[in-house]
């Protein structure tokens, strides 16, 4: 078990070493420097770049910024005079991360409970209804049930706010939007992993000696259905973190993602880049966890993959 | 006990016209035809494969049917509802929404296709190479694609994008870039099992190469997995070329895919519905059908693998 984590937990390094090597080379690729545009004298020029070590040759570069990221510092950035990448992430992430776990428990609830109803009364009209809703989710971007929504409900019925981050009136629409997708994707693997589950042998034991219904489909189905789609969480929280680049800036929610467009936009390449290496670890980091949940919870996979 | 009235007749072998009674009379089904028969039977699967076809069609009998050039702007018509001037009505600049509705379908399309084309090359020769070879070898590339397939693909694609000259064949680099782990871990599991066929033992007793073996008869016994993989891989590439888009990052003015589209109506949605209506309903339609011909093709393949 302990070399398993140590093994996952190496390639999660490595890829994060690779993700912000290629960051650093497209970093250097890109001509100019940050202060390459704004209208300086040399000496100015000289000092500055002596400052941010700019002068030093490439691969010190290399290593100096290796060894910031070491301690957790990203840069400055370009646009926002002074400020700290770090600083822009410490004031943004909050509410991308409320945005991201509210879509995503709304999903993981919604998208179960779909899935395991489905599967319990399969070919009635509510599996079907399920089989639709799952279809919807799969083929429809999340920026047009974003529109869709905020049409409808925002524009024309006025029933809820089109946009804007104040009270929790204004988290349904973001959360809906974002978590209809990965709502869909649970809720087709959950039922196909509840309709294996329930022609085994054990389901039949189980009725056998008598349980409830209740008890034999939350006890026995539901327990075992439930272990493959812990697999699925890992890209699906990849799947809502790159949504909220979309739908906070769709909804003018002030997160991270929407900065991390502006950043795109204004070609503020520090600024991009710190958040892009911010955001690969984070999602490499939820990866790893998923990946010792699903480790610990099943001990069959444990076996497995430890081999491998 | 049972009494056994036996002839000496009995023991002479049987004449030829018994034995053409054996003989087979039905036309001979090749793989493709008995695949394309139980794809047939599948209703979803030939509604999705004749929508893509109506689609296909139009993004490339559209812009030339139209009178307008996608990038001609109508000054007088701006903003305009459907009408008889224009089918789809006008954008912000006046630009024919019909010429521009399926020019960016024939992009989204060409993008989706041709991405899951590159991912399939690459992802066919490496993950062959790898399974074929085992041992080091297979360790070392394997080990490649675990850690690519642990970098979130669109960030790099971001990254990119961000500082390469934007452009059709941007994109699809970027999407490739990181997008055929997935395929190539797929066909190395598959040649993983078929390496230990008899057919292959056979090849490699008459001195068949390595290269003549991966090409001849592993790869081509892939094909059928590695063809409904492909399928679910266009709708992810359209999806993502429409997110990107969506952000900004899509094909450059004045060339429209079905994202910038959506994108550009966004702005106006409130005022003219119809213009982000129109590209985001074919958006749903494109992704819905190849959808559904990935999971009837999946059916067809191996009905073991029915859901």
């Amino acid at each position: 078990m302990l070399r398993y984590i140590l093994r996952r937990f190496g390639f999660m390094v490595l890829s994060l070493w690779v993700i912000v090597t290629i960051t650093f080379i497209l970093m250097n690729v890109v001509p100019g420097n940050p202060f390459s545009s704004a209208k300086l004298t040399p000496q100015v020029l000289k000092q500055l770049e002596r400052k941010y070590n700019l002068d030093r040759p490439k691969w010190e570069q290399y290593l100096t910024y290796l060894k910031n990221l070491l301690r957790f510092d990203l840069g400055i950035s370009i646009r926002e005079r002074g400020r700290s990448v770090n600083s822009i992430i410490k004031s943004c992430f909050p509410v991308s991360l409320v945005v991201g776990i509210e879509a995503l428990c709304f999903a993981v609830t919604t998208g179960l409970a779909l899935g395991i109803i489905a599967a319990l009364y399969r070919g009635r009209t509510i599996d079907y209804i399920a089989i639709i809703i799952a279809i919807i989710g799969v083929s429809v971007p999340n920026f047009v049930v974003a529109s869709t929504l905020q049409y409808i409900l925002g524009a024309k019925l006025k029933i809820l706010p089109i946009a804007r981050w104040e009270g929790p009136k204004y988290h349904i629409l973001p959360a809906f939007s974002l978590g209809l997708g990965t709502l869909a994707t649970m809720a087709r693997m959950m039922r196909s992993s509840m309709l294996e589950v329930v022609n085994q042998d054990y389901i039949r034991t189980a009725k056998a000696k008598g349980l409830s219904p209740v008890q034999v489909t939350w006890r026995h189905c539901i327990r075992n259905a439930i272990l493959p789609i812990v697999t699925i969480l890992g890209p699906l929280i990849a799947n809502i973190t790159t949504g909220t680049l979309v739908v906070e800036r769709m909804f003018g929610i002030p997160g991270l993602g929407r900065y991390f467009v502006e950043s795109i936009y204004n070609r503020d390449y520090p600024l991009i880049m710190g958040t892009t290496v911010f955001y690969a670890a984070i999602l490499l980091l939820m990866t790893f966890l998923v990946d010792i949940t699903y480790a610990i919870v099943d001990p069959r996979i444990r076996l497995v993959k430890g081999r491998d | 006990m049972l009494e056994m009235n036996l002839k000496p007749s009995d023991f002479e072998p049987i004449s030829l016209d018994q034995r053409e009674g054996e003989a087979i009379t039905r036309p001979h089904i090749s793989y493709w035809q008995d695949v394309w028969m139980r794809f047939k039977k599948n209703r979803l699967a030939l509604t999705g494969l004749t929508v893509l076809a109506i689609l296909t069609f139009m993004a490339i009998i559209g812009p030339i049917i139209s009178p307008w050039d996608y990038r001609e702007c109508d000054y007088n018509h701006i903003n305009e509802f459907i009408s008889a001037r224009h089918w789809f009505g006008t954008d912000y600049l006046g630009r024919d929404m019909f010429t521009r509705l399926w020019f960016g379908t024939r992009i989204s399309i060409f993008i989706g296709i041709t991405a899951a084309l590159l991912d399939l090359c690459i992802g066919v020769v490496w993950g062959g190479i790898s399974g074929y070879f085992g041992g080091l070898v297979d360790d070392i590339m394997m080990r490649i694609v675990d850690i690519l397939y642990g970098i979130p693909y669109l960030l790099v694609v971001i990254l990119l994008l961000v500082v390469m000259e934007p452009g059709l064949w941007t994109i699809i680099l970027a999407m490739s870039l990181t997008g055929w782990t997935g395929m190539a871990r797929l066909v190395r599991g598959q040649i993983l099992q078929l390496k230990e066929m008899e057919y292959v033992l056979a090849a490699r007793s008459v001195g068949a190469s390595p290269r003549r073996i991966i090409a001849r008869h592993l790869v081509p016994n892939t094909m059928g997995v590695v063809l409904v993989s492909l399928t679910m891989s266009i709708p992810g590439a359209i999806f993502g070329e429409a997110f990107l888009s969506f952000i900004g990052l899509g094909v450059p003015m004045p060339l429209a895919s079905l994202g910038t589209l959506a994108n550009e109506g966004y702005q106006v949605l409130l005022v003219y519905p119809h213009n982000v209506i129109i590209p985001a309903l074919t958006i749903i339609l494109l992704i819905l059908s190849f959808n559904f011909v990935g999971d009837g093709l999946r059916d067809a393949l191996d009905p073991r693998l029915r859901q």
